[in-house]
């Protein structure tokens, strides 16, 4: 066998698209709502759109303004739903892409590699598609990750830089060929490259201002600096050139349609230039940030005599080893670090008044209810649909009540498993789930009731039960009413 | 009669340096029993045997620090892992929690006192603050994640040997934050943990709080100090370098801002 990088990225690209399909494939089994008639990957890709969108350099979009902006997509897709079901099914699909619930809050895949030694191995890819940041104020927001955006624009495992140009090239020839529809894709596509790029030297940029100690300001910093001013001038040119044949295009389009498919693609064009600005900003003040930051070390002290440099000799070893092995050092770092405690010693008159003391107001770190994770249980149904058909029939009592011994009788003669059934069935309905079956809109629901009267049968004991089917009625102010059919 | 004085005074002194937050500069009695531990070196062996009777030991008496304190093993006075790390909840695995929480003590150093000369300097105050601490580990984990993509060979973590797995990449899989439904600070995410780090040294008396900038901003202590460089540290690198772990400091240290090749 031998390592092909490219199946592993194949795979790890088809993972991300993973999270999408399983909520459609789980929909059906949300219980406040029938969910069925929502595409839920087509509102999950449309939620990363929002985050995509509303991203910028400091902040993303906070989890309100996206459910906000998700609704009308929702709303077209389930007119005759109502908006808290449509605010529901947002916040759903948005708690589901960021996979609340789980300590990690992201997605794992498996998939197979061939290690060094030629054997196959199962190695475990780790994603998140959004992810929720702090803002400066304390706020949580959200952001698209680097996999959420290839997975949003399809062009898995690309080159930033060379997309972005294609994109352009593209847009251009597409413009001058008429084609506005696709020319319009081709310049939303390259804005999500726009953004990309914007996010990666976002975070070099915030790499920087945290320390320049030691940076090599002689050569590459000024040089990265440089290269992304070069690269933000050539864009300005080439979305300025294609502003002015769009807006051409727009003004002397007859055509109703394309007349306005050409003024989106000038509202586009126009955001991406916004955002080249915003980040040339960025650039120019990171350059006097440098400057300001050499002049402070220029009057730090004389190096003394000689300790350890924590961040390099201890935290980015113990980082890189395995979780097993770097348990020991850091468990040794932490008992020395740590300090003495002074251990309690617990005396009557302290014991009396711990145990008076009123109870503590809750502290800020407190736990967060968990969402359980439940894999479907494996299917025990040890009833046929034959022998459920027959006790559906048996139970089915709109009229007339009947008493538990004399179902069981008949079902006996069916069929002899059919007993058990009939009576663990009259047994659930001594307590009807009637919320249950008002939320589903059921017609009616099994009603049992126990009168007294002992059971006498050779395989079950208990009360007689009286069972009936009753009806439910609904009426306008949504207060759901029982009413009983014969059972006193 | 004049020897059970002297005992009393040497527990005195223990004593004292037993309440992390109370300074000589702000007491005369502690301050003379510095000043004694200082200069009677008969003073001094004593105090120390007490204390290594104790199960302490006296890493360092000055007075901006006062008596500065370490639980040895199995002391009364050792602060364990096991119960700083039980809080949290056990559904992750319990070794790669308490590997995040020691990380997330390493790095606060690593912030308080960036360079080796800080660390060594009497007069240094660093400052410390959630936000910085978070983006320190996560830079780390970003520089050891770059360093992995351009090794030769899959590094992707084996799916059935979980413990193999390297710590960055369960400190960079954990959510910084995580909205919840009453705006607390969910436990689980590494902000979560931090501020509860650095809120645990400021009990211990190793910082100081500042403001609530930045997610909560502290100023270092010199007991903090003596306590990293005296004990802490080494006794870190010690067990680096049984794993053949070892790496050669530079005189200004190798916190620094870097340049990513993604571009």
């Amino acid at each position: 066998m031998t390592v092909d990088g490219g199946l592993a990225r194949r795979l790890k690209a088809l993972a991300c698209t993973a999270p999408l399909h399983d909520l459609d494939a789980r929909k059906s089994k949300v219980d406040w709502a029938d969910a069925s008639v929502y595409q839920m990957a087509e509102i999950a890709l449309h939620t990363i759109d929002q985050v995509t969108i509303a991203m910028d350099f400091d902040t993303g979009a906070d989890h309100e303004r996206i459910v906000r902006r998700l609704l009308p997509f929702i709303a077209a897709q389930a007119p005759s739903r109502s908006p808290a079901e449509h605010e529901r099914v947002a916040r759903w699909v948005l708690d589901n892409l960021i996979n609340v619930g789980t300590v990690d809050r992201g997605f794992r895949r498996v998939y197979g590699a061939v290690g060094a030694g030629g054997q196959y191995e199962r190695r475990a890819f780790d994603f998140k598609l959004l992810v929720e940041l702090a803002a400066p104020g304390g706020d949580v927001y959200l952001r698209a990750t680097d996999e959420a955006i290839n997975v949003l624009v399809g062009a898995l495992d690309t080159d930033v830089e060379s997309a972005q140009i294609a994109a352009e090239v593209k847009l251009d020839n597409l413009i001058k060929r008429g084609r506005l529809a696709d020319a319009k894709l081709a310049a939303e596509q390259a804005r999500y490259r726009t953004v990309q790029y914007g996010e990666t030297l976002r975070s070099i940029l915030e790499a920087t201002r945290r320390d320049v100690r030691s940076v090599d300001w002689e050569r590459s910093v000024p040089e990265l600096l440089d290269s992304a001013l070069d690269h933000i001038e050539s864009r300005f040119r080439a979305e300025n050139a294609i502003l002015r044949n769009i807006t051409q295009a727009r003004d002397g389009a007859e055509d109703a349609e394309r007349k306005r498919s050409a003024a989106e693609l000038v509202d586009i064009v126009a955001d991406c230039i916004a955002r080249h600005t915003q980040l040339q900003g960025k650039l120019q003040a990171a350059g006097a940030y440098f400057r300001a930051e050499q002049d402070r070390q220029e009057f730090s002290g004389p190096p003394r005599k000689g300790g350890i440099d924590v961040f390099g000799q201890l935290l980015v070893p113990t980082l890189a080893l395995p979780i097993a092995h770097a348990a020991t050092p850091v468990h040794r770092y932490f008992q020395a670090a740590s300090g003495a405690s002074t251990p309690g010693v617990a005396t009557l008159p302290s014991l009396v008044s711990m145990l008076l003391r009123p109870a503590p107001e809750r502290g800020k770190v407190v736990g967060e209810l968990p969402e359980p994770e439940l894999a479907p249980a494996e299917d025990t149904d040890p009833y046929s649909d034959e022998q459920w058909r027959h006790a559906d029939e048996l139970l089915d009592l709109p009229e007339v009540p009947r008493r538990l011994s004399g179902l069981l009788a008949e079902a006996r003669s069916i069929d002899p498993e059919l007993p058990r059934l009939v009576a663990l069935r009259a047994l659930h309905s001594y307590s009807p789930a009637i919320g249950a079956a008002v939320r589903q809109g059921d017609d009616g629901a099994l009603v049992a009731v126990d009168d007294g009267t002992p059971l006498d049968d050779p395989e079950f004991g208990g009360a007689d039960l009286l069972v009936s089917t009753a009806a439910v009625h609904r009426d306008g102010d949504s207060e759901q009413r029982m009413a009983t059919e014969g059972v006193a | 009669m004049s020897a059970n004085h002297d005992v009393e005074a040497a527990a005195r002194l223990i004593a004292c340096g037993l309440r992390p937050k109370q300074v000589p500069a702000r007491d005369v009695g502690y301050a003379d029993l510095v000043r004694r531990y200082r200069e009677d070196s008969g003073f001094k062996q004593l105090t120390n045997a007490v204390a290594a009777g104790l199960g302490l030991m006296v890493l360092d008496v000055s007075q901006q620090a006062g008596a500065v304190l370490a639980a040895t093993d199995e002391s009364v006075f050792e602060i364990k892992m096991d119960s700083y790390a039980r809080q949290s909840k056990i559904r992750e695995r319990r070794e790669t929690e308490k590997v995040m929480h020691g990380v997330i003590h390493l790095a606060s150093a690593a912030l308080g006192f960036p360079r080796p000369d800080d660390l060594a300097n009497d007069t240094y105050v660093g400052r410390v603050s959630v936000d910085q601490v978070e983006a320190v580990v996560r830079e780390a984990c970003r520089i050891l994640d770059e360093r992995a993509a351009t090794a030769e060979g899959n590094d992707d973590p084996l799916s059935d040997a979980p413990e193999l797995e390297q710590a960055w990449r369960a400190y960079a899989r954990r959510p910084a934050t995580a909205a919840t439904k009453d705006g607390r600070i969910a436990p689980d995410t590494t902000r979560g943990m931090i501020t509860r780090a650095l809120r645990f040294l400021s009990e211990q008396g190793f910082l100081v709080h500042v403001s609530t900038e930045g997610g909560g901003t502290y100023r270092t202590t010199p007991r903090y100090q003596v306590q990293v460089r005296e004990l802490a540290a080494d006794a870190a690198f010690t067990e680096l370098l049984e794993l053949d772990v070892v790496a050669v400091a530079a005189a200004g240290g190798s916190l620094r801002a870097t340049t990513t090749e993604t571009l």
